[in-house]
């Protein structure tokens, strides 16, 4: 199963950093330990070098001093973020142009309502796109920012049951 | 002149998986081409029309080698060479 679980303060901070450099495209990434656990652990907001409305790119200095500091702490980009500033928080050509780490999770974010940031997730494999459902993990407090996510991308709800643990109450209740 | 090259991980596909590989040359060009010989494949993901492609950074110890020659900048015996696929987008 495919899926972005990621925590509620790296939501909030991405999207803050969106709205701080709307009408630019913001970026960065969210590097975690390079062991296959898929999560992300350390946020790291970069400079657009770009400095565009319309185009994003990690500065080469940035570039290389981000890689050394993953390399010397045993990470992997896991979530490489950017935001789009009027139009939808789907990958553009050029996004999938330039999708070089084929085990990051490349989070979309759109600043172009007001009110609230559409925020989403894809696998970008060999110049495939494939949307994921996003999981935020922790509840939202008054500060969070106000996030759309795609309704119609969900995790798989089929329950895997094991017959090897009785279940006799209900699930929420540890059995005794 | 004696190198190291650090591969990134779009590129390990020709490297058999490698991370990083050792290399001779005396200028990026020449340690390109060593690594092709052993790792086919490898050159045409960077060089384009005798240039380094513009959104792959290449960089000899710290230094970004757009701004040392390009395919040109020299090598020493010992230095790193670090190739990185810029991290790039946008609207369109």
């Amino acid at each position: 199963m495919i899926v972005l679980r990621i925590r509620r303060d790296h939501v909030d901070a991405i999207v803050a950093h969106a709205r701080r450099d709307h009408p630019d495209e913001a970026c960065g990434v969210i590097a975690g330990p390079d062991d296959g656990s898929d999560t992300p652990d350390r946020y790291i907001p970069m400079v657009n070098a770009a400095r565009s409305p319309t185009f994003y790119e990690f500065g080469s200095g940035d570039l290389l001093k981000l890689y050394r500091e993953m390399a010397a702490n045993d990470e992997t980009p896991v979530v490489i973020y950017h935001s789009h500033t009027a139009t939808e928080a789907y990958p553009s050509r050029t996004d999938i142009k330039f999708a070089q780490e084929p085990f990051a999770h490349y989070v979309l974010v759109s600043t172009r309502a007001d009110d609230v940031a559409e925020f989403r997730s894809y696998r970008i494999v060999d110049g495939e796109v494939t949307e994921e459902p996003v999981e935020i993990v922790g509840e939202p407090t008054a500060e969070s920012a106000a996030v759309r996510l795609n309704p119609d991308v969900a995790p798989d709800t089929a329950p895997v049951e094991s017959y090897m643990f009785a279940n006799t109450g209900n699930d929420d209740i540890p059995d005794a | 002149m004696a190198v190291t090259v650090s591969i990134p991980t779009i590129l390990r596909t020709h490297t058999g998986g490698e991370k990083s590989v050792e290399a001779s040359g005396k200028t990026v060009a020449e340690v390109i081409d060593d690594v092709e010989s052993r790792h086919s494949g490898l050159k045409d993901r960077l060089v384009k029309d005798e240039k380094l492609h513009r959104f792959v950074n290449v960089y000899v110890n710290d230094e970004d080698v757009r701004f040392a020659g390009g395919l040109e900048a020299a090598v020493k015996d010992g230095d790193t060479v670090t190739i990185l696929p810029a991290v790039a987008g946008g609207m369109r």
